[in-house]
């Protein structure tokens, strides 16, 4: 028991927000939005993954990423290349030139299916590189940075780079990827209609058990002796590595967990949403996740999730009704929430919340002096 | 390549090596002002692609005023323009270090996020004070044109005022730096900023002059470009990754590192765009400058110090 209540969930500070957290996505929301903003939230709360990731990445290992985007599109891409797949079988693309192989190939007079996309006919193979490709990926990039004791700001920009490459590589190859406009027209996963209701409802909360348990996940790592030692290696990384430890392979395997949650949040968005495009890849993207974590306070897992929500209503917002406010606002917050609040929503929180939850005491107790003493006393034996 | 005769593809070097050369002086540009910033002061500063921008559209600002009011004054606005860009931006770079930047030196990642922030704020700004088209000045006449000095080759003169231009930058910002007093002291300041202080360098002052003159030099960047292409409100965010490729690859606090980067950066981009597609020349240079700098975290050019 202690083994859940410590590790898992962090305590009761960590129980207490984990559980308003899922009670305001799996009930509160659900119950008061109607199906179009459910959509909505659940596809904010797609982006929540790869805050999260960011948390442990940035809050706690120290290291930016500012590519998050490549792993989300990753795991986006995989979904939609499977889902493309199914749709266009044989009989649904009768009238191109060549049928049974994606419209914009076709388009872009390709005559037969490139290798790297035969695996994804097989919804095993899809659910397992969505898993693996991203973390080999990220391995890869890890073990050649880490190792040589890159770090910091180079990091940063490396990343950035990468997310650039991957970007006009996918818009630059239309005819495998689907350029500019990304994967567009998916219908059907394994025949089942997902543009449906009914389907949106059931993706919507497989999103949410994905994201809370992610974070379950997360809270356990970092718990764990692991995520003591990760905290240190922000703190003095030379005399963890005085200490013996190879610094190097643990922020490779926090860089390869972030960019697996990064990307199931991809694979669930492309499934909520019905597409995946460059535009979820690149440096803008993935500076916003940054943001998202950071408004939610970049030491906080279940903050980042307020972040992602919080921004992104207000994105749909503003540029809503005032699209030239809207640069200015969150242009603003990025500079707001390095200079004036670090910590974000949780730490906000954490300063001040205690304000509000003595309120919370102060009127409880004026209840109990204005009740009756009877009714108490009836009260405490029912008990 | 075998469709090309030999003396077809010494044409094609050279007009697509004399191209790479105007991106190689606006990327030299915009390296020299980030290589100071980033280089000797250790911000990252993510809007430093609209302080270019700044720089273009106070060339168009000054070209259209010009235009309309003295027309006279044509043929010479654009010398005028190159230093009101310059005194623009580093005014604002000025401003930018004074409210944001002075109280994050010690926190080097967020300075990211803020001029992200900063950046966001500048192109919102550029699109509601001159509109979301992209727009051009009109150059005078003696910029048009260009030089062909055989029948298969074209050199345009923009290009290579911009190189004068730029290697009179270039020699500008090493005689401040490595030969002047003042110099001296940014130097001392990045290194050590205690002991500098303690000697009586007013480090304050030398930091907010830095950005400025950082800034101000993504200016001229901006009045440069103006001449190869047209100033959009995003404009600044297409060069800032490549820029910042340039400071790392170059080694950072290397002047000379960074011109070599910066020529062999637009060299390699430029000439494989003519035998493929500019999308795929742009992958294969920055995933080429990746594997380099994997295997040389350092960049080219590094100074030897311990971190």
């Amino acid at each position: 028991m202690s083994f859940v209540y410590e590790k898992l969930m962090g305590g009761k500070k960590g129980l207490t927000g984990f559980i308003i957290l899922a009670t305001l996505i799996l009930v509160i929301l659900p119950v008061f939005l109607d199906s179009f903003r459910l959509n909505l939230v659940g596809k904010y709360l797609t982006y929540a993954f790869a805050a999260v990731s960011l948390v442990l990445l940035w809050g706690y290992g120290g290291i930016l990423s500012l590519g998050q985007g490549i792993f989300f599109g990753l795991g986006g891409y995989g979904m939609a290349m499977f889902l493309k797949l199914e749709a266009s079988s044989p009989e649904n693309t009768a009238i191109q030139s060549t049928p049974g192989i994606p419209d914009f190939m076709d388009w872009n007079q390709i005559t037969e299916l490139p290798w790297f996309w035969e695996p994804f006919s097989s919804f095993t193979f899809t659910i397992i590189a969505i898993l693996v490709v991203p973390a080999a990926f990220a391995y890869l990039i890890g073990a050649a940075m880490f190792k040589r004791r890159v770090g910091g700001v180079y990091f940063a920009i490396i990343t950035q780079v990468i997310a650039v490459i991957l970007t006009v590589l996918i818009v630059g190859q239309q005819g495998l990827t689907g350029g500019i406009n990304g994967i567009t027209d998916l219908r059907t996963l394994n025949g089942w209609d997902i543009t449906s209701d009914s389907a949106k409802y059931i993706f919507y909360f497989v999103n949410c058990a994905l994201l809370l348990s992610v974070i379950v996940a997360s809270r356990f790592i970092l718990t764990s002796k692991f995520g003591r030692i990760l905290l240190a290696v922000q703190d003095k990384e030379d005399r963890v590595r005085f200490s013996g430890y190879d610094v190097a392979n643990f922020k490779i395997f926090v860089f390869c967990f972030a960019a697996m949650i990064s990307a199931i949040g991809g694979a669930m968005f492309t499934l909520q949403v019905g597409f995946m495009s460059p535009s979820f890849v690149g440096i803008v993207p993935s500076i916003e996740m940054v943001i998202f974590a950071a408004v939610g306070g970049r030491m906080s897992l279940i903050g980042a999730v307020y972040g992602t929500l919080l921004i992104n209503f207000g994105k749909t917002v503003f540029s809503e009704s005032f699209p030239e406010l809207w640069l200015f606002l969150i242009g603003g917050l990025f500079i707001a929430v390095v200079m004036l609040f670090p910590n974000g929503l949780a730490g906000l929180w954490d300063d001040y919340g205690h304000h509000i939850t003595n309120k919370f005491r102060f009127i409880s107790k004026g209840f109990r002096k204005i009740m009756p003493q009877a009714v108490l006393k009836k009260l405490k034996d029912a008990n | 390549m075998d469709a090309y005769t030999s003396s077809e593809l010494v044409s094609i070097f050279a007009m697509q090596g004399f191209a790479g050369i105007s991106l190689f002086s606006v990327l030299l540009l915009m390296a020299l002002g980030l290589a100071i910033i980033f280089g000797q002061m250790g911000v990252i500063n993510m809007a430093h692609g609209e302080f270019m921008a700044v720089g273009a559209y106070t060339t168009y600002f000054i070209a259209t005023l010009t235009e309309t009011h003295f027309p006279a004054f044509m043929p010479y606005y654009f010398v005028f323009a190159i230093m009101v860009a310059f005194v623009v931006a580093a005014i604002l770079g000025y401003f930018a270090e004074y409210a944001l930047i002075r109280h994050l030196y010690k926190r080097p990642l967020d300075t990211l996020l803020a001029t992200w922030g900063l950046s966001l704020i500048m192109q919102q700004s550029f699109r509601s004070l001159f509109g979301a088209r992209e727009v051009s000045p009109t150059l005078p006449e003696w910029l048009l044109g260009s030089y062909q000095p055989t029948e298969t080759i074209h050199i345009p003169i923009n290009g290579m005022f911009v190189l004068g231009l730029t290697a009179f930058v270039t020699l500008a910002v090493y005689y401040l730096m490595y030969r002047s007093t003042w110099g001296l002291s940014v130097r001392a300041t990045t290194q050590n900023r205690l002991m500098s202080g303690a000697v009586g360098i007013n480090t304050k002052k030398i930091d907010r002059y830095t950005f400025a003159l950082g800034c101000g030099i993504a200016g001229i960047a901006g009045a440069a470009f103006t001449t190869i292409a047209s100033t959009g409100p995003t404009t600044g965010t297409l060069y800032i990754v490549d820029t910042f490729m340039v400071v790392v690859f170059g080694g950072a606090a290397s002047l000379f590192g960074t011109i070599a980067s910066a020529f062999s950066i637009a060299q390699a981009q430029s000439i494989l765009e003519f035998f493929i597609s500019g999308s795929m020349a742009k992958v294969y240079t920055l995933l080429a400058l990746v594997l380099i700098l994997m295997f040389k975290p350092e960049g080219l050019f590094a100074s030897k110090i311990r971190r």
